[in-house]
């Protein structure tokens, strides 16, 4: 407990430094116009345009190409963008976007509420998260500048929605003309967007170029000329790239000996700063429906012998954060005061033979299979897997060919423990909830594949998912946290490390908000 | 005649093969358990079973298997090869578009090992025992030992790191304005470690090949002969002996064009050189049956030509190959 309170501890000394750091410079140097940036993305980009297509790989030029009502600043507080204002009706019933009325798309078109309309249309339709609009029912649009969203229900996860990657706001005269917007040509070519930069042109699996759109509505932006997004797939090419300054910024990037390679270049920024509302998080999942693990004291037993510290210090050579709960530490709605299971192996035996698993003549209770989603997390279950011995859990590694196939065991609930990696995508409602409602069990992969169900914990998330009451809503979550802590149908043990690496000399004010490079970069710019 | 003949027949087995191989791959790539509607899942962090179904039935996922099957053969009897689920493209544009980097790459590289592994055959050949002949056989096999990714990273951290020659990554460099001559330059520098780093493969298999062709070559008696009517040893070895010595590298050759792709996909992944080794790579990665399938159709092709360019490049070499005896 006390190496994670001074873990805690440092790391919020650390991230005050920074942010302290970060406003100085801020104020230091005025941004520059002009100039080519030259980004790397670790993924190949299928499509740009990200109201049908959702990912990190869209997000990067996507946000750059097309502008979302909201953004936010780095305290989670909702920023005018395309909308130079919003009112939410006292009911939470209908939520009121005034628009900026001189915004255009890169064609010269006016972009109007109708464009807007068109947008939650589209994004409901064909985006993968379908709890991001669920409760929309209709959008009116009484004059060109005002988009009046209705809902059945208040919907307080709209207004993250409304942000990052998530609401791009299309030309209806483009995407309109009755071609499925999921597989429309112009979502890669000849792409008109309504966002700081316009495409250049766009390779798969080689590049995107993203130029200045001159009239974009907000004046003077963006600082930068031009924006080369280098798709570049192998890590240690790009930690190469990144060295040598063929790049001058790079997202996402998560291998922890790459992280700790960078950190000691001189040029270099890395930072783990940004991806709050991205919010990725590695956990044990334990079928709640198998065997032994019905058994709570079972799941408690296995989260107490499971050091969490080995995984982050060893595994993850200190890249990483703790996560105690689901919900990110970054996350306004974190709520860190839950159980933690800090390593006690007596403990974790009391609770097996209180199980009534008791040892056999060999020290074994039971067996076990640990599945892992991708080639990452293996060092993560060959660990559990020695871990668990020692309480007397015979388990064996299970390893899948590749993701479909590990996607359908998880799928079809076929599985014991499994390490898995699920994004928060902002709001609890859109990334959190899916995990918990019992309402979700056995979806496909990353729904409630647990078989987890609680009826507090559905009525919690339920009651949050339309209350418009911060603070009431935070209450909702926290209880929800400690529920969830107590029953561990996952055991929660660290933010997957994304870094942010920039040239310091180059890059002034990168994208260090909650959506990372997912966000327009208009204020960037080459120093 | 007969060539002509054995040729169609030839071409005839191949296309029952490349059937063959198609039906083969389209039902492994069936047994496996998931599809690619999990992987553009996943590239999405996590979709809604209703966007599942959705996508599983844009793409005739949902048909039987055998249906699913015929479809694609008789498509690809057509010759279309498909739409790629994953990419959103038709297959035959994504080959096209990928086709010419690997082709410049493996080219590139099986030139410069061809020249350079008969050069070096030849000469540690002439001298079997010397200082150079086990010079050239420890490098070649070197580079033939050492795992290719681990040569690309060596060279990168050499050359493009600490000596700054070369970049890093890709195939040009977009912040370059400019075509024709700037563009070929620039294409020629960021082609020059990835052709090395491929090249260090072949290039043990040529000269170790060359030298013991060679060295065959050296002791049969029209050798013999030749170096008893007084002709200098310059013109014995590259006149007389070098012609019979390199028809088994050249075969070799046109069996190593075969495996263009294999070959190329780990240099290709460490240079983020965007070719077709890249594409398999990835679509095998996203399960993208259509374009794994669009990448094996066209492997095979280049085995039936790249076999029949060998037997053409034999024929011009050697007149005693397919004569009129």
């Amino acid at each position: 407990m006390n190496k994670l309170k001074k873990l805690t501890l440092s790391l919020s000394i650390t991230a005050a430094l920074l942010s302290s750091t970060l406003s100085t410079q801020a104020v230091a140097d005025d941004p520059k116009q002009g100039g080519t940036l030259v980004a790397s993305l670790g993924t190949n980009v299928r499509n740009l345009n990200p109201a049908v297509q959702s990912g990190i790989a869209t997000g990067f030029p996507g946000s750059q190409l097309f502008a979302a009502p909201l953004r936010y600043d780095e305290n989670w507080t909702p920023q005018p963008y395309l909308a130079k204002s919003w009112d939410v009706s006292e009911d939470g019933l209908t939520v009121t976007l005034n628009l900026v009325d001189n915004a255009k798309f890169h064609d010269g078109q006016p972009i109007t509420s109708e464009d807007v309309a068109f947008s939650v249309d589209v994004i409901k339709e064909h985006h993968p998260f379908k709890s991001m609009f669920a409760p929309v029912t209709s959008v009116d649009t009484p004059d060109a500048h005002t988009a009046i969203i209705n809902l059945s229900q208040p919907h307080p996860a709209l207004m993250l929605a409304m942000s990052g990657q998530l609401m791009a706001i299309i030309p209806k005269h483009i995407y309109g003309d009755g071609e499925n917007p999921k597989t429309h040509p112009r979502n890669t070519e000849n792409v008109v967007g309504s966002g700081p930069f316009k495409l250049v042109e766009y390779k798969s699996g080689e590049h995107v170029i993203l130029e200045r759109f001159d009239d974009f509505f907000i004046e003077g932006r963006p600082y930068l000329d031009k924006m080369v997004i280098r798709i570049i797939t192998d890590p240690a090419a790009r930690t190469l790239a990144l060295e040598s300054g063929e790049v001058d910024l790079a997202s996402f990037e998560v291998a922890p000996q790459n992280i700790n390679r960078l950190k000691k270049v001189d040029t270099l920024t890395v930072t783990p700063k940004g991806y709050g509302a991205i919010g990725p998080i590695d956990w044990l999942a334990l079928n709640t429906g198998r065997g032994p693990l019905k058994e709570k004291k079972v799941r408690q037993a296995i989260a107490y012998a499971v050091d969490k510290n080995f995984i982050l210090k060893a595994i993850k050579r200190g890249t990483a954060a703790n996560a105690a709960t689901g919900i990110h530490p970054d996350s306004p709605f974190h709520h860190a005061d839950v159980e933690q299971y800090a390593l006690d192996l007596d403990k974790a035996n009391a609770l097996l033979d209180e199980a009534g698993f008791k040892k056999d003549a060999d020290g074994k209770r039971f067996g076990l299979t640990i599945d892992f989603g991708w080639a990452e997390l293996k060092p993560n279950a060959e660990y559990v897997r020695g871990a668990l011995k020692k309480v007397g859990i015979d388990v064996t590694v299970r390893a899948s060919a590749d993701f479909p196939t590990w996607a359908k065991r998880m799928g079809e609930m076929d599985f014991d423990m499994s390490w898995d990696t699920v994004f928060n995508w902002g709001d609890p409602v859109i990334g959190v909830h899916r995990t918990y409602l019992s309402s979700n069990i056995g979806k496909g992969v990353w729904s409630n594949t647990q078989g987890y169900a609680n009826a507090r914990v559905d009525e919690l998330l339920e009651m949050a998912a339309k209350e418009s009451d911060a603070d009431k809503r935070k209450a909702l979550y926290q209880e929800f946290q400690e529920i969830v802590a107590d029953e561990v149908p996952l055991y929660f043990t660290n933010t997957l490390p994304y870094h942010t690496v920039y040239n310091t000399a180059k890059v002034g004010n990168p994208p260090l908000g909650i959506w990372s490079t997912s966000s327009p970069m208009d204020m960037t710019y080459l120093k | 005649m007969t060539f002509l003949r054995a040729t169609f027949f030839r071409s005839l087995y191949a296309i029952l093969l490349l059937i063959a191989v198609l039906v083969l791959n389209f039902s492994m790539m069936h047994m496996a358990p998931g599809d690619v509607a999990d992987t553009i899942a996943q590239s999405m962090g996590g979709a809604d079973p209703e966007i599942m179904a959705q996508i599983r039935a844009d793409y005739g996922l949902d048909q039987p298997f055998l249906i699913q099957l015929a479809t694609y053969v008789g498509k690809v009897l057509n010759f279309d090869l498909g739409f790629s689920f994953f990419y959103n493209q038709p297959v035959v544009s994504l080959i096209l578009e990928r086709l010419p980097a690997t082709l410049l790459l493996v080219l590139g590289a099986q030139l410069l090992a061809l020249t350079l592994g008969v050069v070096l055959g030849v000469i540690s050949a002439r001298n079997p025992n010397g200082m150079t002949s086990h010079l050239v056989t420890g490098l070649a096999l070197f580079g033939y030992a050492a795992p290719v990714f681990w040569t690309g990273i060596l060279c990168l951290i050499a050359f493009s790191l600490h000596l700054g020659w070369f970049p890093t990554s890709g195939m040009r460099d977009v912040t370059v304005a400019g075509g024709g001559w700037a563009k070929l330059l620039d294409i020629a520098h960021h082609a020059v470690l990835p052709i090395i780093t491929l090249c260090s493969v072949y290039l043990a298999l040529y000269s170790r090949l060359c030298r013991t062709a060679m060295l065959e070559v050296l002791g049969s008696d029209y050798v013999r002969t030749a170096k008893a009517k007084g002709l200098s040893a310059r013109q014995v070895v590259y006149k007389h002996a070098l012609k019979n010595a390199v028809s088994p590298v050249i075969t070799l050759a046109g069996l190593q064009f075969s495996a263009v792709i294999s070959g190329a996909v780990l240099v290709e992944a460490v240079y983020s050189w965007p070719g077709l080794g890249t594409l398999a790579f990835q679509s095998i990665i996203a399960r993208d049956t259509p374009t794994i399938l669009g990448i094996l159709f066209f492997s095979a092709l280049v085995v039936i030509v790249g076999n029949l360019l060998t037997d053409i490049a034999l024929r011009l070499v050697d007149p005693r190959v397919g004569g009129k005896q």
